[in-house]
C-alpha cells in the first residue's frame, strides 16, 4: 500500500522508538499535523520552536534516548536553531523535522521560506533536504543513526510540503549502511596498555570526566575504574552526575568556576586520565599553564577532540564505556600483585588538606538570602534524589557548585554553547521523559524570561516542574564581570522593571510562592516541591553576590580569585 | 606548512558548502580547491591546498573526515605525489613583443588558444613552481586576464626515497 511522505514519517519515527514528540504546528506541516493523531505518538504542544528543541534535548539528556522535535518552515524553522545549536556544543542526539516550501517554490523567496539546511549546517552533526518521497524513509533511518551513534548530536531534516504530500510504497530499511561514516567505538589495545603502563608509574593521578562518559552510559565503568584504584576524580560541568558527586573522591566541578581542590588537583596532577571531554576554554583557563606537570590520556570517540587544545601523551580513540571497560580489564592481574592504592594515597592527602583548607564557601550575613542557601537546601530536601535543570549565569554555577549529582542524567545544563532560557524547557522535556520524577529549574530571573511563556505548555499537560528562580533583579554573571573588569560599570545588567513572578505564574495557571526571608526558604520550598502543579518560586537573593572561586578569563587555573 | 589534500566526497548538493563552510567557519586557510567527478557514480574529488601549522592541519583533515558527507581524506604531503595546475591567461602581443612571448611559450611548453592582433591567450600547466615562473615572466607584457584551475594531485605509484 502506498502511504504518504507523511505517514511515512510518522510511520518512520514510531519505528525507532519513537513515542513522544515536541513540536508547533504551520503551513508547511499541516500535512504531518493532519496525519499525527492515527499514530501512538504523544505531542506536546509548546508556545514557540525555541522551547520545542530545548524540550527535546531535556528529554534526551534526562532519558537517553533520541528527543524529537518537528516545526514549520521558515520562522519556525529559524526560531529552532538555537536549540540545535545547543544540542550540537554539548553532543545531544537530537532529530529535528522541519517543514519547507513545496519543491518547485525552493529558491524563489517564497512566504516561510528559509534555506534551514544552509543555516544550520554549522550546527548539525548532519543534514537533510528530502526532494523526492521515495527518499524519505532512508533519510529518517539515516538521521536517527546519525543522531545517537558515534559522537551523538542534532540531526535536522527538511521536508518540503509536497513531499509529505506524495504518496510511495514503504519499505523502512532494516539498516543503514553509509561508506563515509563510521565511528570508531573500540579502543586500540596498544593505546590502551600505553595508558594502563602511565596510570601504574604515576603518583599524582587524577581523573577528569566529561559529558562523554554520561553519552557512552560509562558511569559505571569509572566508578569501578577510579574507586579500584583509589584516584580523585574531577569533572566538568558537563560530566557532573558522571560520577557520584558525594563520593569522597570527587573534589567537584573544574575550571573557571571549579572548586580550590580540583583547580589546585589539576595543576599538581602528574598524570591527567581525561575521558569523555573536549578541554574547553572554561575548564583549561590559560592553556599553557594548564595541568603543567602532567602527562595525558585522553579518551575520546571523536578524533577531532584530541590534541584540539591540549597536547595529549596518550590519545585513545574509542568509546568511553568501551575504553574504560578495557582498562579495568588490564587492572584486574596488576592489582592483585600490587597495591597501587597505597600508592597514590599521599596524593589523597594532600587533596584532602586543600579540600579542608578551602571548601565552596560563601559569607552569610544578615538579614539577606543567599543565593547558595537556597541551592544548598535543595539539596538537603531532596537528598540529591532530583533531575535539576539549570538556566545560564550565576544560577547555573550555583547550582553545579553546591547540589551534588549523585547519579548520571540528573544535571540538565547548556554547557557548551551557554543559553539562557534553556533549563526551563529543558526541565519540560525531562518531565515528560519522567512524570513521577522531581525536576527542578534552578533560574534567573534574566533567564527565565526568555522562556517563560512554556509556563502555558507546562500547566497545559500539567508536568509538575518546579522553577526555583534566584532572583537578584540583575543579570548576575555578567554583572559579576561588569564588577571585577569593567569598572564596576553596571550598564544594562541591573533589571530595573521586573515582573510579579508569582503573579506571572498564577496568570499562566501555575502556582507562584515568593520567598523573602530566610526562615521561609525551608518550609515554602518544601510546599512547593511536593506540590502535584507546575510551580514557581521566586526567591529574592542578595544583588551583589559573586560566585567564587574564579579563575579569570585568560588566567591559570592555580590563580583563583577566593570569597 | 603548504599541504595538499584529496578529498573524496559524495557528490551530492552541498557537499561544497559543507567543505567550504567548515574551513571558513574555524578559520582555516584555502588557498586553492578544485572539484570534479571521479569515474565512479556519485563520487567526486576534492583538491584542497590549504596552509598552516602542523596541528591546524590535523585539526583540517579530521574536521573534514568528521563531515558525513567525506568518504576519505588523503594529505599528499605524506606521500610522493605529482601535482599539476592548469592556467588560460591572455597577455599582451604587439608587433615589437609578439616574437619574444612566443618563444615563452615554446620554452614552457603552452599553447596558443586565441590569438588578436593585441593579444595572445595561452593555455599552461604545470606545478605550482612552473606556473609562478611563467606569470612573473610573462607580467611585464601585461597579463590582461588569468585564470586558473588549483591543484589537483595524484599520489605516484612507486614511492621511492629521496
Amino acid at each position: 500500500m502506498k502511504l504518504t511522505g507523511a505517514q511515512i514519517l510518522l510511520e518512520s519515527m514510531v519505528k525507532e522508538g519513537v513515542d513522544k514528540i515536541f513540536g508547533y504546528p504551520g503551513g508547511a506541516v499541516l500535512d504531518i499535523y493532519h496525519a499525527l493523531s492515527d499514530y501512538p505518538l504523544q505531542h506536546f504542544l509548546v508556545r514557540h520552536e525555541q522551547g520545542a528543541v530545548h524540550a527535546a534535548d531535556g528529554f534526551a539528556r534526562a532519558s537517553g534516548r533520541t528527543g524529537v522535535a518537528l516545526v514549520t518552515s521558515g520562522p519556525g524553522a529559524t526560531n529552532a536553531i538555537t536549540g540545535i545549536a545547543t544540542a550540537y556544543m554539548d553532543s545531544i542526539p537530537l532529530v529535528i523535522f522541519t517543514g519547507q516550501v513545496p519543491t518547485k517554490l525552493i529558491g524563489n523567496d517564497a512566504f516561510q521560506e528559509v534555506d534551514i539546511v544552509g543555516i544550520s549546517r554549522s550546527c548539525t552533526k548532519h543534514n537533510y533536504l528530502v526532494k523526492d518521497v521515495k527518499d524519505l524513509a532512508r533519510t529518517i533511518k539515516e538521521a536517527f543513526y546519525l543522531a545517537r551513534s558515534g559522537r551523538p548530536g542534532p540531526v535536522l531534516v527538511d521536508l518540503p510540503k509536497d513531499v509529505v504530500a506524495a504518496r510511495t510504497e514503504y519499505y523502512y530499511p532494516k539498516q543503514v549502511s553509509m561508506r563515509s561514516y563510521n565511528p570508531t567505538y573500540k579502543a586500540n589495545k596498544r593505546q590502551i596498555q600505553k595508558g594502563v603502563t602511565l596510570i601504574k608509574k604515576a603518583k599524582r593521578p587524577l581523573i577528569f570526566t566529561g559529558g562523554g562518559v554520561i553519552a557512552s552510559d560509562a558511569h559505571a565503568e569509572l566508578t569501578r575504574l577510579a574507586r579500584q584504584l583509589e584516584i580523585p576524580v574531577t569533572s566538568s560541568m558537563m560530566g557532573l552526575g558522571s560520577f557520584p558527586g558525594n563520593d569522597p573522591l570527587h573534589l567537584g566541578m573544574l575550571g573557571m568556576h571549579g572548586t580550590y581542590v580540583a583547580n589546585m588537583a589539576v595543576n599538581y596532577t602528574d598524570l591527567l586520565i581525561a575521558v569523555g571531554v573536549r578541554f574547553d576554554d572554561r575548564v583549561t583557563g590559560k592553556l599553557e599553564t594548564f595541568a603543567p606537570e602532567a602527562k595525558i590520556i585522553h579518551i575520546d570517540i571523536d578524533p577531532t577532540s584530541i590534541r584540539k587544545n591540549v597536547s595529549v601523551d596518550v590519545p585513545i580513540v574509542s568509546d568511553c564505556k568501551r575504553a574504560l571497560e578495557a582498562i579495568n580489564e588490564e587492572f584486574a592481574p596488576i592489582l592483585s600483585q600490587e597495591d597501587l592504592p597505597r600508592k597514590f594515597a599521599s596524593w589523597r592527602d594532600k587533596i584532602r588538606a586543600w579540600e579542608e583548607s578551602h571548601p565552596l564557601s560563601y559569607e552569610d550575613n544578615g538579614e539577606v538570602i543567599k543565593p547558595q542557601m537556597v541551592v544548598e537546601k535543595l539539596y538537603e530536601i531532596t537528598k540529591g534524589e532530583a533531575i535539576i535543570a539549570t538556566e545560564v549565569g550565576q544560577n547555573q554555577m550555583w547550582a553545579t557548585q553546591h547540589f551534588k549529582y549523585h547519579k548520571p542524567r540528573t544535571l540538565l545544563t547548556s554547557g557548551g554553547l551557554g543559553t539562557m532560557g534553556y533549563g526551563f524547557p529543558a526541565a519540560i522535556g525531562a518531565q515528560v521523559a519522567f512524570p513521577d520524577k522531581l525536576v527542578i529549574d534552578i533560574a534567573g530571573d534574566g533567564s527565565i524570561q526568555m522562556n517563560i511563556q512554556e509556563l502555558t505548555t507546562a500547566v497545559c499537560h500539567r508536568l509538575p516542574v518546579k522553577i526555583i528562580i534566584l532572583n537578584n533583579c540583575c543579570l548576575g554573571m555578567v554583572r559579576q564581570w561588569q564588577e571585577l573588569f569593567y569598572d564596576r560599570n553596571y550598564s544594562f545588567t541591573c533589571l530595573e522593571q521586573m515582573p510579579d513572578f508569582v503573579k506571572l505564574a498564577e496568570a499562566f495557571g501555575a502556582e507562584g510562592y515568593r520567598i523573602q526571608a530566610k526562615e521561609e526558604i525551608d518550609p515554602v520550598l518544601r510546599q512547593a516541591l511536593s506540590s502535584p502543579y507546575t510551580a514557581v518560586v521566586d526567591v529574592l537573593v542578595e544583588q551583589g553576590e559573586n560566585v567564587y572561586p574564579m579563575v579569570p578569563s585568560g588566567a591559570g587555573l592555580n590563580e583563583m580569585l577566593l570569597v | 606548512m603548504r599541504h595538499t589534500l584529496s578529498v573524496l566526497v559524495e557528490n551530492e548538493p552541498g557537499v561544497l558548502s559543507r567543505v567550504a563552510g567548515l574551513f571558513s567557519g574555524r578559520g582555516f586557510n584555502i588557498e586553492s580547491l578544485n572539484v570534479a567527478p571521479t569515474l565512479e557514480d556519485g563520487v567526486s574529488l576534492m583538491t584542497i591546498v590549504t596552509d598552516g601549522e602542523e596541528l591546524i592541519i590535523e585539526q583540517i583533515k579530521k574536521q573534514l573526515r568528521k563531515l558525513i558527507t567525506v568518504i576519505k581524506v588523503v594529505d599528499m604531503n605524506e606521500v610522493k605525489y605529482v601535482d599539476r595546475e592548469m592556467i588560460l591567461l591572455k597577455v599582451n602581443a604587439t608587433e615589437q613583443t609578439r616574437a619574444e612571448v612566443l618563444r615563452i611559450v615554446d620554452i614552457f611548453r603552452c599553447k596558443v588558444v586565441d590569438v588578436s592582433p593585441t593579444e595572445l591567450a595561452l593555455e599552461a600547466t604545470g606545478d605550482r613552481g612552473k606556473i609562478k615562473a611563467l606569470t612573473n615572466l610573462l607580467v611585464r607584457f601585461g597579463i590582461k586576464e588569468l585564470a586558473r584551475t588549483g591543484s589537483v594531485a595524484m599520489r605516484r605509484s612507486m614511492q621511492i626515497e629521496d
